[in-house]
C-alpha cells in the first residue's frame, strides 16, 4: 500500500568548491524507508562527504516513522562532523519538520538552486 | 455519505474501516481529504487533518492493535456545521498518560527515541485531540477536531 522509496545520490559541486552528496529521494518515506534513506546515506564514503543534500521534491507523502528515519540520519551526520541541508518539501511538511525542530539541525531551502547557493 | 433530512441534520458521517496492516492509514486519509474538501476547508488545513489522520490511524494500528490484520480500525468522520469530527478506534487498552513532547535536541544526542512524534503532530495540527479509553478494555478510539472557522489567536 506504500509506495516504496527510491534513492539515489548526485555528487554535485557548490559555488564555492565543495563537493556535495545530493541524496534524492522519490515515493513515500515511512517506516518501510529505512534501507533508502538510512541505507543510502551510510553507503556514503564518511572521510570526504561533509555536505549532505536531501532532495525531498519527488516526495509525497512523510509520516512520523519516516520523520524518525531523517532524525537518525541526522544524528549520525552530527557524530560525523557533516552538514546536512534539505530541499523540495511542500508547504506543509515544510511545517512538520519545523515544528518538530529538525530546521536546527538540517537548513531547509525551497530549491536546490537556493541550497547550493547557501552552502 | 449518510446523511438525514435537512430539518434533523446535524452531522453528515462517513465510516471506513481498515486492516490493521501499516499503509491503509492513506485510505482513510484520503477520504478525510475528500470530506475537508467537500466541507470547505483551506488546502492547508487539509494537508494538517491528512497528516493528523494518518498518524492517528498508524498509532490504532501499532499500539492499539498491534498489528493484528485480524482487527480493523474504524475511521467516524462527521461533518457538522462548524467543522469535520474523525474518530480513529481500535481494540486496544487506551492510554493512560500523554507522552511527553518530543525535544529535538534531546533526541540527536541520543537521549531520547528518534521515534514518537506522532501524537505531538497530532495535537499540533488539529484543533481539539482527546484520547478516549474504551470502557471494557477495548474500542479505544482518539478523537479530532477541525473547525472551519478556527479562532484568531
Amino acid at each position: 500500500m506504500q509506495s516504496e522509496t527510491k534513492s539515489r545520490v548526485d555528487q554535485i559541486t557548490s559555488p564555492a568548491g565543495h563537493p556535495v552528496s545530493v541524496l534524492r529521494f522519490e515515493g513515500d518515506i515511512a517506516s518501510t524507508s529505512k534501507e533508502a534513506v538510512l541505507g543510502t546515506y551510510q553507503a556514503l564514503p564518511k572521510q570526504t562527504t561533509k555536505l549532505i543534500l536531501l532532495d525531498f521534491s519527488k516526495v509525497d507523502y512523510i509520516n512520523s516513522s519516516g520523520i524518525a528515519l531523517v532524525i537518525q540520519l541526522l544524528i549520525e551526520a552530527a557524530n560525523s562532523g557533516q552538514k546536512v541541508f534539505a530541499y523540495g518539501l511542500s508547504p506543509h511538511f515544510t511545517k512538520v519538520f519545523t515544528m518538530v525542530g529538525i530546521t536546527k539541525y538540517a537548513g531547509l531551502f525551497p530549491s536546490q538552486q537556493e541550497a547550493v547557493a547557501a552552502l | 455519505m449518510s446523511g438525514a433530512s435537512p430539518a434533523k441534520a446535524k452531522a453528515t458521517t462517513v465510516e471506513v474501516r481498515l486492516p490493521s496492516r501499516l499503509g491503509y492509514e492513506k485510505v482513510a486519509m484520503s477520504t478525510a481529504a475528500a470530506v475537508a474538501k467537500l466541507m470547505g476547508f483551506r488546502e492547508d488545513r487539509v494537508e494538517d487533518l491528512k497528516t493528523a489522520v494518518a498518524e492517528a490511524c498508524i498509532n490504532a494500528m501499532e499500539h492499539g492493535n498491534r498489528l493484528n490484520e485480524g482487527l480493523s480500525v474504524g475511521v467516524v468522520l462527521s461533518a457538522g456545521p462548524e467543522g469535520l469530527e474523525v474518530k480513529v478506534i481500535d481494540d486496544g487498552k487506551g492510554l493512560k498518560t500523554l507522552p511527553p513532547k518530543p525535544d529535538i535536541d534531546r533526541k540527536i544526542h541520543g537521549e531520547e527515541d528518534p521515534r514518537g512524534m506522532g501524537m505531538f503532530l497530532i495535537q499540533a495540527l488539529v484543533d481539539e485531540a482527546e484520547w478516549v479509553a474504551g470502557a471494557n478494555g477495548k474500542a479505544s478510539y482518539v478523537r479530532l477536531v477541525i473547525r472551519l472557522d478556527p479562532p484568531s489567536q
